[in-house]
């Protein structure tokens, strides 16, 4: 900051910063402690800002939503949720992200090297017609994916939400890796194809080792979208293959809501994505840009 | 090696082709077609077929059995009609409208303050943008969540209205003339982040030496501000805003989380995308369903056109200037 600046644009300054803050940080925080709340902490009429001060942090609800006994029962207390569910959810999460995550980066990332290398006609209106499927309102093609699916037996079943979670992410991919692939100089696959190379021994030796760093980072994006998706899930699953979203939303649905619970469900499904959004922090702009605009 | 060995025999004599020597034209095609097949499979057959189901009478529930009625336009003549469902749809796109506008301004006006004060040197300024981009980030059923615990009766920013403020208990989620404002609130304080952050790109690239400059001239703020910073970064902005009005608008999963699929009382928080989910998912009128998502999909390929030409006018005036 300048230094020249008098004391009071300094103050102010801080002030509205602190404001900022105060908003964009405190629904995070209120959901934070009231993880480590007693249910009736939690329901307490005066808000418990402080730890120690003004309630006593307990670990109960993390114990509880992950074993599968109720640790603190009170009696009457409805249990919302049928025990051990979020720790099923929380394994499904995990495969179908992890699956459709390396499908996507896997075939997008073919996709991109294709059209970013060789000659593809209408190479523009491909681009845009990969761009367009993001503009689509999912609610539209939803109708069809559910009738498709329930035809075929996809309905509530891991492959079926792997496929549909690898395709939303594709057209990311593609945008992303082809931005990545236009900065790597097609000069280097050149000289090794001409030292005897052959183009898939040269994409293997000296584009894929150049591309790493960016694929994971697609990777992470993907990862982030597929982690957080609400609406298939929650349409096309019931049990075998549901994952956390619709599980969070179900439990505000049921009657009495044990907050104090859904929190630490809450705290425990954002972690990964607070990890993955600082490994990402700088490719953020690029990610969440579709790659149209760069640092 | 092999390869130098192989390159030497006439071509035909190779006893089978190998993989390694694909053509390249084989190759383009080979790293395509599982993208391509994905995305006709998982979107133009489906939009194919939501496109023909808009034609029909029918209903995945009631007479899944029976071949789909064909009824020509009679669903999009219905939907654009003023018959009950005509005007609920004209009344849940102003729901959307009402939203959208300024959901978006705000996020704008205040992403792009938040980005002014941010684009400069402090102690842990990057402590602070790390923070500040963490909710959008977030699955909006976490962030609907959030503000539901907070929005509640008995929440805390009731306590926050009723013991710091005075004016008493608002029904965020239950009081039909505060739903909208609920939502724009939540929906703020989820894509503001966005708008900061492509800000902040647009702020960083403008050329120093314009307002040192600016600064020679003795050119004051406002002066520096419209006629440098402004012109180089709304490119940037409107780039922003296309993405945050057709995301906006077709925002389904905070609004469903926190509003319910009706949309709070009396619809009163319905959007468009809320509604199709209604019509086609709790009445199960597939066909009605199918013509009211067109229906939006023409809005948004409307609204992406205009934002495009505006976009390309400000492109064309900034190489004429």
């Amino acid at each position: 900051m300048n230094r020249k600046q008098p004391v009071w644009q300094r103050v102010l300054f801080w002030v509205v910063l602190g404001i900022v803050m105060i908003f964009f940080t405190f629904p995070m925080y209120w959901i934070l402690s009231s993880s480590f709340k007693t249910r009736a902490d939690v329901t307490s009429r005066v808000p418990l800002l402080i730890p120690y001060a003004n309630f006593q942090p307990t670990m109960n609800n993390y114990l509880e939503i992950l074993t599968d006994e109720p640790i603190e029962s009170a009696a009457g207390a409805q249990s919302s949720g049928s025990r051990g569910e979020f720790r099923n959810r929380l394994i499904n999460s995990i495969i179908i992200t992890t699956l459709s995550t390396v499908l996507a980066v896997g075939l997008g990332t073919l996709a991109a090297y294709a059209i970013s290398r060789f000659r593809i006609p209408g190479e523009s209106d491909l681009m845009f017609f990969i761009l367009s499927t993001r503009m689509l309102p999912p609610i539209v093609v939803l109708i069809p994916i559910f009738l498709f699916f329930s035809n075929l037996g996809l309905k509530d079943s891991f492959l079926g939400l792997t496929i549909l979670y690898t395709t939303a992410n594709l057209p990311f991919v593609v945008w992303m890796m082809k931005g990545f692939f236009y900065e790597i100089p097609v000069e280097y696959e050149e000289a090794a194809m001409l030292d005897g190379y052959s183009r898939l021994q040269a994409i293997y030796k000296i584009v894929l080792p150049e591309c790493i760093p960016a694929m994971a980072a697609t990777g992470v994006f993907s990862a982030i979208t597929a982690w957080n998706e609400f609406v298939l899930s929650n349409l096309l699953n019931r049990d075998n293959a549901s994952t956390v979203p619709p599980y969070l939303n179900s439990i505000v649905g049921v009657g009495a809501v044990e907050w104090g619970r859904l929190a630490a469900a809450t705290v425990i499904f954002v972690i990964p994505i607070i990890i993955f959004t600082y490994l990402v922090r700088n490719h953020l702009l690029r990610g969440v840009t579709f790659g149209a605009v760069r640092r | 090696m092999a390869t130098t060995l192989e390159r030497q025999l006439p071509i035909g004599q190779t006893a089978k082709p190998r993989f390694s020597r694909l053509s390249d034209r084989w190759l383009a095609g080979l790293f395509l077609t599982p993208t391509m097949l994905l995305l006709l499979f998982i979107t133009i057959f489906p939009l194919i077929w939501s496109l023909f189901l808009s034609f029909n009478e029918w209903s995945v529930t009631r007479n899944a059995l029976n071949a789909p009625i064909w009824i020509g336009t009679q669903n999009y003549a219905e939907l654009l009609s003023d018959t009950r469902i005509g005007e609920r749809t004209w009344e849940r796109f102003i729901v959307t409208g009402q939203f959208v506008v300024p959901a978006v301004t705000i996020e704008l006006l205040l992403g792009f303050g938040v980005a002014v004060l941010l684009n400069r040197k402090f102690r842990g300024r990057a402590i602070f943008m790390t923070v500040l981009l963490i909710p959008m980030m977030l699955s909006p059923v976490v962030v609907a969540l959030f503000w539901r615990f907070m929005m509640q009766g008995e929440g805390i920013l009731n306590y926050m209205a009723t013991n710091w403020l005075n004016i008493g208990s608002i029904g965020w989620l239950t009081d039909r003339n505060t739903v909208i404002i609920s939502l724009i609130i939540v929906d703020v304080w989820m894509w503001t982040p966005f708008m900061m952050l492509i800000s902040l790109a647009g702020l960083s690239a403008v050329p120093k030496y314009l307002y040192e400059a600016a600064a020679v001239d003795r050119a004051s703020g406002w002066f520096r501000f419209r006629h440098i910073t402004l012109p180089m970064i709304t490119p940037l902005l409107l780039i922003a805003i296309i993405f945050r009005t057709i995301d906006a608008y077709k925002l389904f999963d905070l609004a469903f989380v926190l509003l319910g699929s009706q949309g709070g009382p009396g619809r009163a928080g319905q959007t468009a995308a809320l509604w199709v989910y209604e019509v086609a998912f709790s009445n199960f009128d597939t066909g009605m369903g199918s013509a009211l998502g067109y229906i939006m999909l023409i809005v948004i390929i409307a609204l992406a056109n205009v934002f495009i030409r505006v976009l390309n006018a400000f492109k064309g005036e900034g190489a004429a200037a």
